[in-house]
């Protein structure tokens, strides 16, 4: 399949480009993790364990997809979690108070997001300060602003969030969806194609392969670097939109921590901290494994919930190491 | 000194806006052999954030971060209350805390230094495994002890001066003598400078870094003391809970770069004091203290953007370099030192 220049003639790893490695490695953990899993318990190695991952998960699926964006470029979105709260927190106050209809609250928490997120990517092109500490101001304001809404949580009743929230969509022989899934689905989808057959997408990579080098190419790199943000912006809140579908619910403190399941997410699936190298698909598989192993602990019933936050520490852990490797090998 | 202007103008403005809505904010009462007073308040309950920002300092000051200190407090302070809640002698309980936390910081530091990963990535581990760690040794309750001994640590009093104020004074003491009248502040903010050629001049980068970040651990672990022993229990979940980003934000309002390089560890302790002063403010105001937050998030770009060169350029280009303001500046830093 792949032309014998890019072989080394050893093994048939190296058949594989180095580019694609990483998102390799991490399918054969998920399908190992879900052998293994079919193994030792009954009932998991159905299809159904799989969607309920999508199901469960949708929302960080899409964060994690604008956080792609952001790491490609070699960032980093710290207030992304505190996004989808004000997303939440926006949509559930609209509705409950002024009794504004879906169709409206929609469309403004989108806005919302975006906007924050192309205000705080202006200030990292512009004033040249580092996206760590300009997220970290955003994600204060962010949860800052849930809290002056309101401190407790607020019921959303509207009946399309409801319906929304309870229909299934049924696939073929039991399996089903719910329509977040479908919304998630789209969102890879579209970022997928903006990364691989736009110019946008291009410029992602080239500024976050060597900024200087794409500046002097004359590559948009500062134009690049804003629309990232705005694009994470985005999908935090959109994330935020399908969190209160999920939870019918707005608050404050929905999604602590979320900027951190995403960062892992998108580590795990293989996109280079550093920037430059990394797939959309091996975000989705990263989510996959996170909510796999949440899975297979609610299976196994006896681990505490902690061992979630220790696995997944170790998994980072050992993710991080290959990339370390990888990036070795290819500096000779 | 310039570099202490705007934080310590801050610090002067927040404590202006709290006299004038409660003037009595400055006074500092005897009572039962205790200093009382707001601003001893601000120092106690400040103590914590103090000195998990003085480890972080340092760190910074390499051109790294740690993200991992608020994992690192809670362990601490999860493992001190376990061994206390065992019978175990105080001294052992912190001794066996405040090891654990050097080992995780050494840990840290290997990472960085050994293995060339990311610090932002390479303390990210701690800080998701570590809030997982501390819930195991908890088993995920909240341990209550009932040891005075322990208690003095956080809650205690000595010399009419709250302990935990002591306890910052000999560490920051501790850190300034080692840092700034030995060579080690140097080797470290050449080491934030360019780690390859700081090497190259024969210093050795590697363990300079693993030091450093053992020793925002272990400030990390005396802090988690703190915070547990002033409750009296531990809380694997929400011990340290944002104190990272808190730390950070000191660090960077006290004038250290976060490219490293150089570092200020009195314009830390007032970037601390910004802060907890800040959250004291929000409540002698009456402002609901749920928007703590956006005013950080107001006082962080603030700061930020007026750290930054180019922000300073674009705003204030038509005023030019002109020397005139600056010696007045320097002048208003006496005054209010």
């Amino acid at each position: 399949m792949t032309p014998p220049a890019m072989t080394s003639g050893r093994g048939a790893l190296r058949a594989v480009p180095a580019r694609y490695v990483p998102v390799l490695v991490t399918a054969c953990l998920f399908v190992a993790m879900f052998v293994a899993g079919g193994v030792r318990y009954e009932g998991f190695a159905g299809g159904q364990v799989i969607l309920n991952v999508f199901v469960d998960n949708a929302f960080l699926l899409v964060v994690a997809v604008g956080m792609t964006f952001v790491i490609l470029t070699g960032g980093i979105d710290l207030s992304v979690g505190a996004v989808v709260a004000l997303s939440t927190m926006i949509s559930a106050s609209l509705m409950a108070g002024p009794g504004w209809p879906p169709y409206l609250v929609i469309p403004l928490v989108l806005l919302i997001g975006s906007t924050l997120g192309l205000v705080m990517g202006y200030i990292v092109h512009a004033f040249d300060i580092q996206p760590f500490i300009v997220t970290l101001a955003g994600m204060f304001l962010a949860r800052g602003l849930c809290y002056t809404i309101g401190t407790e949580s607020i019921p959303i009743e509207d009946p399309t969030f409801t319906a929304f929230a309870q229909t299934r969509i049924d696939l073929f022989a039991d399996l089903w969806i719910s329509p977040s899934v479908i919304v998630a689905a789209l969102a890879v989808l579209a970022a997928a194609y903006v990364l691989h057959y736009t110019r946008l997408g291009r410029t992602v990579y080239a500024t976050g392969g060597s900024e200087q080098s794409a500046l002097l190419m004359g590559l948009p790199v500062g134009r690049t670097k804003i629309a990232v943000y705005t694009i994470s912006g985005f999908c935090s809140a959109l994330g935020g939109v399908l969190l209160s579908f999920y939870m019918l619910s707005g608050y404050g403190l929905h999604a602590v921590g979320m900027e951190l399941d995403a960062i892992a997410a998108v580590v795990i699936g293989g996109t280079l901290l550093t920037g430059g190298s990394g797939f959309v698909f091996g975000t989705v598989l990263g989510v996959l494994v996170l909510g796999l192993i949440q899975t297979v602990i609610t299976f196994e019933g006896t681990l505490s919930s902690w061992w979630t936050k220790i696995f997944i520490g170790l998994l980072l852990f050992v993710f991080i190491l290959l990339q370390r490797l990888f990036s070795a090998r290819r500096r000779p | 000194m310039r570099r202490l202007l705007w934080p310590l103008a801050v610090l002067a403005a927040l404590i202006l806006l709290n006299v004038a809505f409660s003037p009595g904010f400055l006074s500092i009462q005897m009572r039962e052999g205790h200093l009382y007073g707001s601003l001893i308040d601000i120092l106690r309950f400040g103590a914590p954030l103090i000195l998990v920002s003085l480890g972080m300092t340092l760190v910074i000051a390499t051109g790294g971060i740690d993200l991992s200190v608020g994992s690192v407090v809670a362990i601490s302070g999860a493992l001190a209350c376990l061994q206390i809640s065992e019978d175990a002698s105080v001294f052992t309980a912190v001794v066996l805390a405040l090891g654990l936390s050097v080992l995780l910081g050494a840990w840290n530091g290997f990472l960085v230094a050994g293995i060339g990963i990311q610090p932002i990535i390479a303390t990210l581990i701690l800080m998701v495994a570590g809030r997982g760690l501390a819930q195991l040794i908890t088993d995920g309750q909240i341990i209550t002890v009932n040891s005075p001994a322990y208690k003095l640590i956080g809650g205690g009093y000595l010399l009419t001066l709250p302990f935990g104020i002591l306890l910052v004074l000999v560490v920051l003491g501790v850190t300034a003598f080692l840092t700034r009248r030995l060579a080690l502040g140097m080797l470290i903010e050449s080491v934030g400078g360019n780690a390859e050629a700081s090497r190259l001049a024969g210093i050795r980068a590697r363990g300079i870094i693993v030091m450093v970040y053992a020793f925002a651990a272990l400030c990390a672990g005396v802090a988690g003391l703190m915070i547990s022993s002033n409750v009296s229990s531990a809380d694997g979940n929400n011990a340290g809970l944002w104190i990272e980003l808190d730390a950070i934000l000191a660090v960077v309002i006290g004038g250290t770069s976060l490219a490293g390089g150089r570092f200020s560890l009195g314009g830390t302790v007032v970037g601390a004091l910004i802060i907890q002063t800040l959250t004291t403010t929000i409540y002698s105001v009456g402002v609901p203290p749920e928007t703590t937050l956006l005013f950080k998030a107001l006082v962080v770009a603030a700061v930020c953007l007026i750290q930054s060169p180019s922000f300073r350029d674009k705003v204030f280009r038509r005023r030019g370099t002109a020397a005139g303001p600056r010696p007045a500046a320097e002048e208003k830093v006496r005054v209010t030192a």
